[in-house]
């Protein structure tokens, strides 16, 4: 921790008029010299003794003057510096002494009134010192959570705090090219509560990272300023335009923006970012890379991000007034401060710093690089989104293309196709042209009446012959596939399952008494044999009856394939 | 009663209204049989009425010069009697007598050639749709009405105008109409006529079983069609026949005003009196009416 050697007055008593010497003070203890050899004022004291130091607020003519006090409030060490500095240095090395042996946080400073009492500690400091603590505290948000943090966290007493916070702030210093951590974009006003009168105040910082963040803003000022109009009546435009936005004064917005070029400008959406974020998308790879969020970026798609207010707004496409949501602006400071760029401007006026950060962020890539990178990417784009399986067989010859036929020939051949396909069935169904007269046509078609009132109704007009082959053919075939079913699914799973013969007997309605009988002697038949193959499958054992069945089944389908033929329908 | 009267009339009661060809000249020369034609006729008609007692058949016989109706089971026969039987019994007098009427008036008639004679659908159409239209007009409880064409004579182009016409009546009425082709080749307007008014185009493979056919695709109540996979044609002729000759056309003129089909350029529309051959007024000559 190193020695202090300082000179000041030892005093007894506060109106001591004091001995003065050499105070010296290291780790372990502090002496007193007096300047006279001959006095008596001399000690050597052991820190560990003392308990305490005390300081006084130095106002007008008083003197700085060090307590320190031994424990048990048995008395302590005065001690008078020609100025505050020097006091406060003693007062420093002392904390720091003490502190490490004590372990404890130092009193506070107490402010004593302005008329003193002798018996009272003088604990007063100076008010350029606290009006310049005051102004640190208020200023510097950094500083109070640096103070929390080693006050309740560290347990650093307060020489150590401000050495830490001078740290801070010379980190601070270095960074000061680039934008601040806080977003200061969002100005806030302050109203007088009597007239209607909002106030903005806006310091460089803030002015920093307004032209940082909105590049159309600084384009607009760099335009503006001087040329059209002052600063101030440059911020003034912008502060309104940021007042009339916070309120969601809409109808006022549109009418200032209608009347005021200039504020017009603030009010619509930057278009700077918009050609960034566009160049910015199409440099990305959707099939790689999931960096892109459109919501955020394209801030002219419309249904995209929260209001400020919380809810969704769909946008109305004809105004021109931006609508910039909160997701937008966070995600637009959190770029800037991620880029990260320090300028080498240190300058706190608004064009020099404008022009700085036009120049910083003046660098296009060059075209051939943004060719190859796109034509890079693209390929990427052709391979991924090729799949494999979808791909057609390049290895057999090309289809013929489709073509539409001429109707009229269509619908001719069609024709002629019915007529050939039915010359070929065994109905011989040819059209015949008529060569008989009128009176001949009519007289047969009387005939043909005539035929009918004798014979009435008595043809049937389902034959019946073929019918029950078909309806033979049908059970038998369902059998059969019963049969195979029950040896592949068990029973309880086709049981909904419709049977043909059924659905047979259902289109086909019945007309002859014959054929009915016979149908149902089949149906009965079938029962019969299905409640057989139950009794089989249950007693016998699976394997052989597997096999047997698979063996029928073969043979049944053999002799019925030879019956189809044989048949030849 | 009232909720019973509801329960009658339900989504399956039909109203069937048939459209018989009975061109002697097809017939004569037909595989099939006119006597088994109309006996399948007559039992496809008992069937449907066995489907639902509430339904109801009318048949309308398209002649060669004329059309009537020669069924209508709603009809009290005279000898008071209801059944297969009778309703034969009353088909086949009123067909008989029709068949001699049209002769008669086909006799008359001496400008219809034998080979290319047509029935005349668009007749029997148009008597099917006034039928239809008096069914409507009864009240709210009517049957679902459809149209059943049972026809073998080949189109006639000169008809072509008055089919389109009932077909789009039908259309706007929403009655489907059935087409089962019973000849040797298809037609043209009912083909259409199926298609535009959503109904069920069907040419028989086998005439033998036409009862069949019939039972099984036209027997159907419309609210139960959806459940059902009818025959679909492969296409359909959209062809046109031209005014002025009659002509099955592809490619013709058409009237803008009233979109007549002509095969030829002419003049005037001979169906609206438009004319066509009108030139142009010069633009310069007439005054400027911006002014």
């Amino acid at each position: 921790m190193g020695s202090l050697t300082i000179g000041a007055k030892y005093k007894t008593t506060i109106k001591d008029p004091g001995t003065p010497g050499i105070l010296r003070m290291n780790d372990d203890r502090f002496t007193f010299t007096p300047n006279d050899p001959r006095s008596a004022m001399k000690f050597n004291v052991d820190f560990r003794t003392i308990k305490g130091h005390k300081f006084n607020k130095v106002e007008g003519n008083k003197a700085a003057l060090l307590n320190l006090s031994k424990e048990d409030k048995a008395g302590g060490y005065i001690f008078e510096f020609d100025n505050v500095g020097n006091r406060d240095l003693s007062r420093d090395f002392v904390a720091r002494v003490l502190g490490k042996h004590q372990g404890i946080v130092p009193p506070r400073p107490t402010v004593t009134p302005e008329n003193s009492v002798a018996s009272a500690a003088l604990e007063q400091l100076s008010a350029a010192e606290v009006e310049r603590r005051v102004k640190l505290l208020r200023e510097d948000r950094n500083y109070i959570r640096s103070l929390f943090l080693e006050i309740f966290c560290k347990n650093l007493n307060f020489g150590q705090q401000e050495r830490t916070y001078l740290k801070m702030k010379q980190i601070k210093d270095q960074n000061k090219g680039q934008v601040s951590r806080m977003r200061l974009v969002d100005i806030k006003p302050t109203t007088d509560g009597r007239t209607n009168k909002v106030t903005f105040q806006i310091t460089p910082e803030m002015i920093h990272q307004i032209f940082a963040e909105k590049p159309a803003v600084r384009r607009a000022y760099l335009d503006f300023v001087p040329k059209k109009m002052s600063e101030t009546r440059f911020w003034e435009k912008y502060c309104r335009a940021e007042y009339l936005v916070r309120t969601k004064n809409t109808a006022a917005a549109t009418a200032e923006a209608a009347g005021d070029e200039e504020l017009a400008i603030f009010l619509k959406n930057d278009d700077i970012l918009a050609k960034e974020a566009k160049m910015k998308i199409k440099r990305v790879d959707p099939t790689l890379d999931m960096e892109a969020d459109t919501g955020d970026d394209y801030i002219h798609l419309p249904d995209h991000g929260i209001h400020r207010d919380g809810n969704k707004e769909t946008v109305d496409a004809d105004s021109e007034l931006a609508r910039r949501t909160l997701s937008q602006d966070l995600n637009r400071h959190a770029a800037v401060v991620l880029e990260g760029r320090s300028l080498d401007v240190e300058s706190t006026d608004p064009k020099t710093l404008a022009e700085a950060l036009v120049r910083s962020k003046k660098e296009p890539p060059s075209t051939s690089i943004v060719d190859d990178a796109n034509h890079e990417r693209l390929v990427k784009v052709a391979r991924m989104t090729e799949i494999e399986d979808l791909q057609a067989p390049r290895s057999l010859p090309c289809m013929r293309p489709l073509c539409i036929k001429d109707p009229k020939e269509y619908f001719d051949s069609q024709q002629a196709n019915a007529l050939r396909s039915l010359g070929g069935s065994n109905d011989g169904r040819k059209a015949r042209t008529c060569s008989l007269s009128t009176e001949e046509a009519f007289h047969h078609l009387m005939d043909q009446m005539s035929s009918i009132k004798v014979n009435k109704l008595n043809c049937p007009i389902i034959q019946s012959d073929m019918a029950l082959k078909e309806v033979s053919k049908a059970c038998l075939a369902e059998l059969q596939l019963q049969e195979f079913l029950e040896l592949t699914i068990p029973r309880s799973s086709i049981d909904g399952y419709p049977g043909i013969a059924t659905a047979f007997l259902v289109i086909d309605p019945i007309t002859s008494a014959v054929l009915y009988n016979k149908v149902q002697r089949v149906k009965e038949a079938m029962t019969q044999i299905y409640q057989k193959l139950q009794l089989i499958k249950e007693s016998a054992q699976p394997d052989a009856l597997d096999a047997a069945f698979n063996h029928d089944v073969e043979q049944q389908q053999k002799s019925s394939k030879a019956g189809n033929r044989h048949n030849g329908f | 009663m009232t909720s019973a009267h509801s329960k009658l009339y339900s989504d399956d009661v039909s109203l069937v209204v048939v459209v018989v060809d009975t061109n002697p000249f097809f017939w004569a020369a037909a595989a099939l049989p006119f006597a088994d034609f109309f006996a399948h006729l007559i039992h496809f008609v008992n069937s449907i009425l066995l489907l639902n007692h509430l339904n109801r058949v009318v048949v309308i016989a398209a002649g060669v010069s004329s059309c009537a109706y020669i069924l209508d089971s709603s009809d009290a026969s005279p000898s008071g009697g209801v059944g297969v039987s009778d309703t034969f019994d009353r088909a086949s007098r009123k067909a008989e007598e029709f068949i001699a009427q049209d002769a008669r008036a086909t006799a008359g008639n001496g400008s219809v050639a034998s080979a290319n004679a047509t029935s005349l659908l668009s007749g029997a159409l148009s008597l099917a749709l006034c039928y239809i239209q008096r069914i409507f007009r009864s009240g709210t409880r009517h049957p679902q009405p459809r149209i059943l064409c049972l026809q073998g004579s080949p189109d006639g182009p000169e008809q072509y105008v008055a089919v389109m016409n009932s077909i789009f009546s039908a259309q706007r009425s929403m009655v489907p109409i059935d087409s089962c082709i019973v000849g040797t080749q298809d037609s043209a307007f009912l083909q259409q006529a199926s298609y535009i008014t959503g109904g069920v185009y069907l040419k028989p493979q086998e005439l033998n079983g036409l009862f069949q056919y019939l039972a099984a695709v036209f027997a159907t109540d419309l609210h139960s069609r959806a459940f059902l996979r009818l025959p679909k044609t492969l296409g359909v002729d959209f062809r046109a026949s031209c005014f002025c000759h009659k002509k099955t056309i592809d490619m013709g003129y058409v009237c803008s005003i009233c979109l007549s089909i002509f095969c030829k350029n002419q003049k005037k529309c001979s169906t609206c009196g438009s004319e066509f051959s009108r030139v142009m007024p010069d633009l310069n000559s007439m005054p400027d009416q911006s002014k």
